[in-house]
């Protein structure tokens, strides 16, 4: 392994490294921890406008509330503004869009990188092209369709809309991974009297999980983090939870409840968390199988 | 592998982009040659709870036929284009007769809002990218040299500035950056200026934004070459090593030719992702500081007037130039290919 | 109410002519403000409602009624504008009156920052972009300014008015919080809540429902006292504009459904919707309501002969191209004539692409 080759070190170089990673550690942990903290207190005292110290000591709460800490944030976002509606509609954004994306991205990434015509080039460049499009521009381009044809509003249309915008991303991951997986064992299948559709299930499918794994869960921060597309596209009631946040924040004319929303990004980040406790080997095997390399 | 065959497994993924992003993208292209027809006015009496008032209105009855027979508007080719809001061919033509020397050009070309966006989205795409490459291979280097259960921990928190929506980690930022906010407080004791503001001036703005900009991207590049790390070759590093390599050495003649691939592949992702900044410019309340062409468009179309011929304009100008950055990677890839195949 | 409620917070504002341009039109109602209606009627896509007020609008107020060219195409229910509020206590302490003019907001500010009572007394929404040029529009009002040539589409703000309004407007900024160009509304009442300043031009709608709000500090709410819009420049009118948000029927829809619409956004604004609780929280032009004191800025700014937000079709790029080209003026990269030199050919490349001018 390459890492008994790297634990020998000389220890100037290793206290150089601990300390770089520790403080990576501290700059990308950071601010996460302290809206978490934050999200117990009152408006005043997480901004801390009079005084950073506040933040920390909780003053305001303390005064408003006679406890350091506060469950009126999570209590607002949830309760009164039916937060948990909108973690639904992202869960279920989230799993359609995964499953459909990776569905048309492994059947159309395997035919790309087993097929030798010059036209898939071209497909590449174009998915690549593709991808460059602004996303704002293309929502402003989908609402008179969709409110002409009636379907403005509803979770499908996003989630289709969200697994087209993905899929020059996820052509891109699974063709070049699928470059890795050697002809040789589809060939070889299909020597033997396969289809190609049945050498790519019987062959393919069992080795293929590392890459759609990885290319799946950038999916699936996609859906979960999309704005552009979820603001515009969908009502009220079908809004998840990231224009849901938004709208937390208030506008011109009308009061915002930054609490709320405070409350309500921990509270949608706690997901995240989890999922990537979970995948976190998934992500990093994936990748190191190769399913990224150029 | 036949066409046909060819066909059959990759309609599914070519009718949802055709339907999704080629036909908007045609419309587009459609609609930035075209601007609505020459608008008919009449002046008429309005009232409301604070008294009437003489008032203009568009006279629809006037323009009805003319809409009626050319439905996309007015056609007007290149027109907007060209005009002050997009390249300004003739305020940059005036800008350079008028201007002695070629800062005072530079000035005036910043004043047009097309090209004082591509300053700003040059700088960031520019020093964002190779930036964040930099801190996410030191990241993978360092992380690897961990032990396995440090590691599990590492990648971890590691990954948090990314998966969290650009949206809302720059908002979190800028509530905390605010000059009575923990890091704004932080950065005037350490720079002994008590009434200094990173939001007051239009380059720490710039730094600030670019800070961001490595912060949430880095973890990407970290992943991507923390996975290519697995697969480097021992036997070539035991060599490197047998042969007196230090580990710089080692970095320098294995590691990084290795990781060579992972690099252009992050960089092709992330340049395009950069030039489409936005996000953060929104989030941290910067266009006074800052704008970008993702900003314009956003612009363009939130005002309560929309104006959809600008906004498409601009889309497709963002496209172009993303294909003229992306061009060496491209044929690079053309190359590639033509080997292999 | 509920219906009417969530409407107004929701950020769907900018997707309402989208909604009733399709056929037929998936919006029935939309929820629109003076400035907002205009891109509804310029793509005449609202339908007059002189019938349907004739048949059910008994209960309505004449003065909810928006007409353009005697044709009812609005029914509002609430009023709002921008007026000052100010700290009674700290105005007390300097020994002045609350100021009536930007002058005297102006001296005010200059004492409570030399006594060393606050840093920067004043705040304001001076957020580049939308907040930033309406504040223009109320100095440039202020100061006698019209916007365009009349009965054209041609802008005109490069002149006196125009340079003396933003002169003034560079002026405060001096006594605000250096970042006040990220300061939007909410930011300017954090400000206020945390007692970090002493005087505003501020919405009331966000002014009054302070008053309603958990949490806000009792000693800064008690010495919060709404006033009447400033003058400025020794201008009759105030500097400030009023607004009135009401809703909309769309055009293409059945008569039954246009009809049951309206029945549903009348009961929505009913008389029976007031009680304690929503008239605290704004002002109403609804039959019944009897103003609260949070109200009082606005009713002050109504009566002081302060004119309503222009209904021109051509108003809204004025106000984008206001909104981006102001902020190298206010962070003094440029002089004020060149600002406005840059909104006037800013505003005009987008009313040519727009069809307004040619």
């Amino acid at each position: 392994m390459s890492s008994s080759v790297l634990n020998r070190q000389s220890t100037g170089l290793r206290i150089f490294s601990t300390g770089f990673i520790i403080i990576w550690l501290l700059m990308a942990a950071f601010p996460f921890l302290w809206t978490l903290w934050g999200s117990f207190k009152v408006e005043l005292d997480f901004f801390s406008i009079a005084d950073w110290t506040n933040a920390i000591t909780g003053d305001r709460t303390i005064a408003v509330h006679g406890s350091a800490f506060t469950g009126a944030g999570y209590e607002g976002a949830w309760v009164q503004e039916n937060f948990g509606r909108a973690f639904m509609n992202t869960a279920i954004v989230c799993v359609f869009v995964v499953c459909i994306s990776l569905t048309l991205g492994t059947l159309g990434g395997y035919a790309l990188s087993r097929s030798g015509y010059r036209y898939t080039f071209w497909l590449l460049m174009t998915a690549l092209i593709f991808r460059a499009m602004p996303p704002i521009t293309l929502v402003s381009g989908y609402l008179p369709p969709f409110f002409e044809y009636n379907v403005w509003g509803y979770l499908p249309t996003a989630i289709i809309v969200l697994v087209a915008i993905n899929q020059p991303f996820t052509l891109w991951m699974l063709h070049s991974f699928f470059m890795k997986i050697p002809k040789d064992l589809d060939e070889s299948a299909k020597v033997d009297g396969c289809t190609q559709f049945q050498a790519f299930r019987h062959v393919i499918i069992p080795v293929m999980w590392p890459g759609v794994i990885t290319t799946g869960l950038f999916s699936f921060l996609l859906a979960y983090n999309d704005f552009a597309v979820t603001t515009m596209l969908l009502n009220k009631e079908n809004q998840t939870m990231v224009p849901k946040i938004a709208s937390f924040l208030g506008t011109t004319q009308t009061e915002g409840n930054v609490m709320f929303a405070v409350a309500a990004v921990v509270s949608a980040t706690a997901p995240l968390f989890i999922l990537v406790m979970f995948f976190q080997r998934q992500i990093v095997s994936g990748l190191t199988a190769g399913a990224v390399k150029g | 592998m036949r066409h046909k065959t060819f066909l059959a497994f990759f309609a599914p993924t070519a009718i949802a982009m055709l339907l999704f992003i080629a036909l908007p993208i045609i419309s587009v292209i459609i609609q930035s040659v075209h601007t609505p027809h020459d608008q008919v006015f009449r002046i008429v009496e309005n009232c409301g709870p604070f008294g009437c008032k003489e008032e203009t209105t568009i006279d629809q009855d006037a323009s009805a036929a003319l809409k009626e027979a050319a439905p996309l508007g007015k056609f007007v080719g290149l027109d907007i284009y060209f005009d002050r809001g997009h390249l300004a061919i003739s305020e940059v033509v005036q800008a350079w007769r008028e201007s002695a020397t070629f800062g005072e050009f530079r000035k005036k070309l910043g004043n047009l809002p097309f090209y004082r966006a591509m300053a700003f989205t040059l700088t960031y795409t520019f020093t964002v990218t190779p930036m964040l490459i930099i801190l996410g291979f030191a990241i993978a280097i360092g992380a690897n040299s961990l032990n396995k259960y440090l590691k599990g921990f590492v990648i971890f928190f590691s990954l948090l500035p990314m998966i969290v929506t650009p949206l809302i980690g720059s908002l979190i930022l800028f509530w905390m950056i605010d000059s009575r906010g923990i890091i704004g407080t932080f950065i005037q004791w350490a720079a002994g200026d008590p009434d200094l503001s990173l939001k007051a001036s239009t380059g720490l703005t710039w730094v600030m934004l670019i800070v961001y900009g490595i912060w949430s991207s880095a973890p990407f590049a970290f992943v991507v070459f923390y996975a290519g790390l697995q697969t480097l070759p021992s036997e070539t590093l035991e060599a490197a090593r047998i042969d007196g390599a230090s580990r710089w050495q080692q970095i320098k003649y294995v590691t990084i030719p290795h990781l060579m691939p992972l690099v252009t592949f992050v960089a092709l992702i992330q340049i395009m992702d950069n030039f489409r900044v936005f996000e953060p410019i929104v989030g941290f309340n910067a266009e006074a500081h800052a704008t970008s062409l993702s900003w314009i468009i956003f612009n363009d179309l939130s005002g309560e007037t929309q104006l959809l011929a600008s906004a498409a304009t601009t889309s497709v100008l963002t496209i172009i130039c993303v294909a003229i950055l992306l061009s060496p990677v491209l044929v690079r890839t053309w190359r590639d290919f033509n080997q292999k195949a | 109410m509920v219906e009417v409620k969530s409407n107004l917070t929701a950020d769907h504002q900018k997707i309402n002519l989208a909604g009733m341009q399709g056929t037929p039109a998936e919006y029935t109602a939309a929820i629109v403000a003076n400035s907002s209606i205009v891109a509804l009627i310029n793509e005449d896509v609202i339908r007059p409602l002189d019938d349907l007020v004739a048949k059910h609008g008994a209960d309505l107020k004449k003065n909810q009624l928006i007409t353009v060219d005697g044709k009812v195409m609005a029914v509002a229910f609430m009023a709002n504008a921008q007026h000052l509020v100010a700290r009674s206590d700290i105005l007390e302490q300097i020994g002045v009156e609350a100021p009536t003019t930007y002058e005297e907001m102006l001296a005010a500010a200059k004492m409570i920052r030399e006594q060393g009572i606050l840093e920067n007394p004043i705040s304001g929404s001076y957020k580049a972009g939308w907040n930033l040029a309406q504040e223009f529009n109320n100095m440039y009002i202020g100061h006698g300014g019209e916007f365009f040539k009349p009965g054209t589409a041609e802008v005109s703000v490069n002149n006196e008015a125009g340079v003396a309004a933003l002169e003034m407007m560079k002026a405060l900024s001096e006594y605000m919080n250096p970042d006040f160009l990220t300061h939007d509304s909410n930011a300017a009442g954090a400000e206020w809540k945390a007692g970090n300043a002493a005087l505003m031009n501020m919405w009331g709608s966000r002014a009054g429902a302070w008053n309603a709000e958990d949490g806000f500090p009792q000693d800064i709410l008690d010495a919060t006292m709404l006033g009447g819009p400033l003058t400025v420049g020794g201008g009759e009118t105030p500097a400030t504009t009023l607004w009135w948000d009401g809703w909309t029927v769309a055009k293409n829809i059945s008569d039954e459904d246009a009809e049951a619409t309206f029945i549903a956004m009348k009961n929505g604004i009913s008389p029976a919707i007031l009680d304690e609780t929503t008239s605290k929280e704004a002002v109403w032009l609804i039959d019944g309501y009897e103003p609260t004191p949070a109200a009082a800025g606005v009713f002050a700014t109504a009566a002081s002969g302060a004119v309503p937000y222009p209904m021109l079709p051509y108003q809204g790029l004025l106000h984008t191209a206001l909104g981006a080209e102001l902020s190298d003026f206010m962070q003094g990269k440029e002089s004020a004539e060149q600002a406005l030199t840059d909104v006037e050919a800013a505003y005009t490349a987008a009313a040519k692409e727009s069809g307004f001018l040619k």
